[in-house]
């Protein structure tokens, strides 16, 4: 138990500092993970959120040390003071399940199909406590399996993964991570193979295990609504960086980083009858190979300035606890909270590659003289409100106009 | 405004049973999967039918039948008045011409060998519609850039493009043939947040300036909310509550709209923090052997919670038909009661 005994009971519970990661490819480099800090206190809920590619993923598999052997990870991953970094598989294993543990977004591949549930809860125990009889830790898994919600648990514990559904084994999931009673519980898109009404199940079942456990969780996820309702912290990754991190209130009434409000305005809202128009962000998120130098946002910003594409911006404090990286916080903050006022809303999805205004107007031209001849084009719609007509007229479109004007 | 008009596309007690075979060498079948059982739409010219609902409930299978893709197994799907439902490819072909589907997976639905060009341009070949190479070519620019795409590369692959600029290429390909209905299966689903909403304005733009008709299939109750002008909520094969949008994220009447409206969690700390939630218990039953009467009985939480024994005896036996709660609003519960929710 070296790693247990060498703990410092003052350390934050997690402490995750300039974490870097980077997989060799044939392409080059990856780098994947590009300097994430954070520290999680005790009973705190962390939100990281980002889109795909983003690496928050990677950053949580780093954590746990469960990367592939090809990966190199350097910085520091502080467990109770503790360097995680470098250690080996068994020692790792010590920490695994029993200080930090793990659920995965795929329940029907994060169980082995071929033991009972009851038995790889029973493993989990018995790796952290060889002194556990077998009685003992199948009372226990069957209590675990109660505790998540599964019922008549004594009799579930003999059934296989297979005899679940997707939510049931999720559940299963949630009570081997919380078997051991771990400090920190990280999980990955722990709803998000799942349908709505069993997301709210299962969301309702974390929520158990935390006040069960008292443990802290960190929560990758995509869903901005997932995050609104559990998490105490949110930390907004982009291109492998933490671009803002904030108290949750911060961060969605009041973000700093044009790309957090981007991204609370691209998302239709379930609650307003009002028919506003989605503030899309052009383009797509960068690759992660070869990044150039500036700001990886800079090229979908609509706040871009000469300046930001001369260095990656650094974390400033914005207000308390609440940190943003970008250097046009004052021109996001006049947003207010309004992606709208900031974004383009007829943004594209034409940025592969470069065009001239010129091109489009000739474009406008030859497509405008090919409609009348049209024996397609004639066909129309033979209701008078819905004929708008043909597509030939397509090249009017607002898109294609303010399109030129951005460049 | 729809409910005067004829409707373009009439579905009436479709169905879509898969059959089941059992093992050993004579393939006997032995049950059926009822995907879509028994059921009813009605698109309006110009309109926007959110079809909704979770896995398994039989959406995307409704939409391939209403095209043919799978045919249906009984029912009747008519298209401004034709029957669908038992014609051949042959027979279908003109019709495709106004009835088009726009996949969910933009990875899957586009041949990876074809440049863009090619895709976009096939349907046009197919039904002869261009006169020349030069009209050809012209139309494609045309369409390209109709959904904001560069057409300067239109001779790259599918593979050289984002998830968000394939699926506008989807787009591209199933308005080539200038349709009146487009079928949206999930269009959105596969892509980011930031990319979905940009999908999202094109279509709306699209069925503006095209004057068309869309069934939207999704399973985000917030992107349909944002784009539908009637909602359609699905369970287990049937249609259980139909509604003009607002009214159904208002006033939703059957205990299953109110339990899905309520599980979607806001993207607001603070009113996703003090909303009252109904958490459903259980998962979907399986569609091969649905529960008698009504087919939510076994996860609703009226029947759990407030019925009396001698209520519940309906629910058991007798299956609920759609009623009327109001202007073009209908639900499919015994003891339907409007509830607001969000």
């Amino acid at each position: 138990m070296t790693i247990t005994k060498n703990t410092d009971p003052s350390a934050p519970l997690l402490s995750v500092e300039d974490l870097n990661v980077r997989f060799p490819t044939e392409d080059g480099l990856v780098h994947a993970v590009r300097g994430v800090d954070y520290t999680l206190r005790s009973g705190e809920v962390l939100g990281i959120v980002g889109e795909s590619g983003s690496g928050k993923s990677v950053t949580s598999l780093a954590v746990m040390g469960l990367l592939p052997a090809s990966a190199r990870v350097s910085g520091s991953v502080k467990y109770r003071g503790q360097e995680l970094l470098g250690q080996g598989d068994r020692a790792m294993s010590r920490v695994r399940g029993k200080g930090v543990s793990m659920i995965f977004q795929d329940p029907m591949t994060s169980l082995d199909p071929v033991y009972r549930v009851g038995y790889q809860i029973e493993e989990t125990l018995r790796v952290h406590d060889s002194k556990l009889s077998s009685k003992a830790a199948q009372a226990r898994a069957a209590d675990l399996l109660g505790m998540v919600g599964i019922p008549n648990a004594a009799e579930r514990v003999r059934s296989y993964p297979h005899e679940f559904s997707g939510g049931m084994r999720q559940r299963v999931v949630i009570a081997i991570a919380m078997a051991n009673q771990p400090d920190v519980i990280i999980a990955d898109e722990p709803t998000t193979a799942l349908d709505v009404t069993v997301q709210a199940q299962i969301l309702e079942v974390l929520q158990t295990a935390l006040s069960e456990t008292g443990a802290a969780m960190v929560l990758i996820t995509h869903d901005l609504g997932v995050v609104a309702g559990i998490a105490d912290r949110v930390l907004v990754m982009y291109a492998g960086r933490p671009v803002e991190i904030g108290g949750v209130e911060d961060i969605y009434y009041q973000p700093r980083m044009p790309y957090t409000l981007g991204l609370l305005g691209s998302l239709p809202r379930l609650d307003s009858s009002t028919k506003q128009r989605l503030t899309p962000i052009k383009g797509s998120p960068p690759s992660v190979v070869n990044m150039p130098p500036g700001c990886p946002f800079a090229p979908r910003c609509p706040l871009h300035v000469a300046e930001c594409d001369v260095a990656e911006p650094d974390l400033v404090e914005v207000g308390g606890g609440h940190t943003a990286a970008c250097i046009r916080i004052d021109e996001v903050r006049k947003a207010g909270g309004e992606a709208a006022a900031v974004f383009d809303e007829a943004a594209d999805d034409r940025l592969l590659g470069s065009e001239q205004p010129a091109d489009l107007a000739a474009a406008a031209g030859t497509a405008d003289a090919g409609a009348p001849g049209d024996p397609v084009g004639e066909r129309t719609d033979p209701t008078p409100q819905a004929g708008t007509g043909s597509l030939l007229d397509a090249t009017t479109t607002p898109s294609t106009t303010t399109d030129g004007d951005r460049r | 405004m729809t409910a005067t008009r004829e409707p373009i596309l009439t579905v009436r007690g479709l169905e879509k049973h898969f059959p089941i075979k059992g093992g050993g060498l004579i393939k006997r079948v032995v049950g059926a999967v009822r995907a879509v059982d028994g059921l009813d739409l009605d698109l309006y010219p110009g309109e926007v039918l959110g079809l909704v609902g979770e896995s398994g409930c039989g959406k995307s299978t409704t939409g391939r039948a209403i095209l043919n893709l799978q045919p249906a197994t009984g029912g009747s799907v008519k298209f401004e008045g034709r029957e669908l439902v038992g014609l051949d490819r042959r027979a279908m072909r003109p019709l495709r011409r106004d009835i088009q589907i726009v996949f969910q997976d933009p990875y899957a639905s586009l041949n990876p060998r074809l440049p863009v060009f090619d895709i976009v341009a096939e349907p046009l070949i197919i039904h002869g519609l261009t006169k020349d190479e030069a009209e050809l070519r012209e139309r494609v620019r045309t369409l390209v850039e109709t959904v904001g795409l560069n057409p300067e590369h239109t001779n790259r692959y599918p593979a050289e493009f984002s998830g968000g600029q394939r699926q506008r290429i989807g787009i591209a390909r199933a308005l080539a043939l200038e349709p009146k209905v487009l079928v949206l299966d999930e269009p959105v689903s596969a892509l980011d947040v930031s990319i979905q909403a940009g999908v999202i304005n094109l279509l709306e733009d699209l069925k503006e300036r095209l004057g068309l008709s869309y069934l939207f299939i999704a399973h985000d109750l917030s992107v349909v909310r944002h784009i539908s002008d009637r909602v359609a909520v699905m369970y287990l094969g049937k249609i259980i509550e139909v509604a003009p949008r607002d009214e159904l994220f208002d006033r939703p009447t059957h205990p299953y709209t109110q339990a899905l409206l309520s599980a979607i969690p806001l993207p607001d700390p603070r009113m996703e923090r003090s909303r009252q939630r109904i958490i459903i218990t259980g998962d979907v039953p399986s569609p091969a052997n649905p529960p008698s009467g009504c087919r939510f009985r076994t996860r609703c939480q009226k029947f759990a919670g407030e019925l009396s024994d001698t209520q519940r005896e309906k629910c058991i036996t007798v299956e609920p038909p759609l009623e009327s709660r109001g202007p073009a609003h209908q639900s499919a519960c015994h003891y339907a009661a409007a509830t607001k929710v969000l």
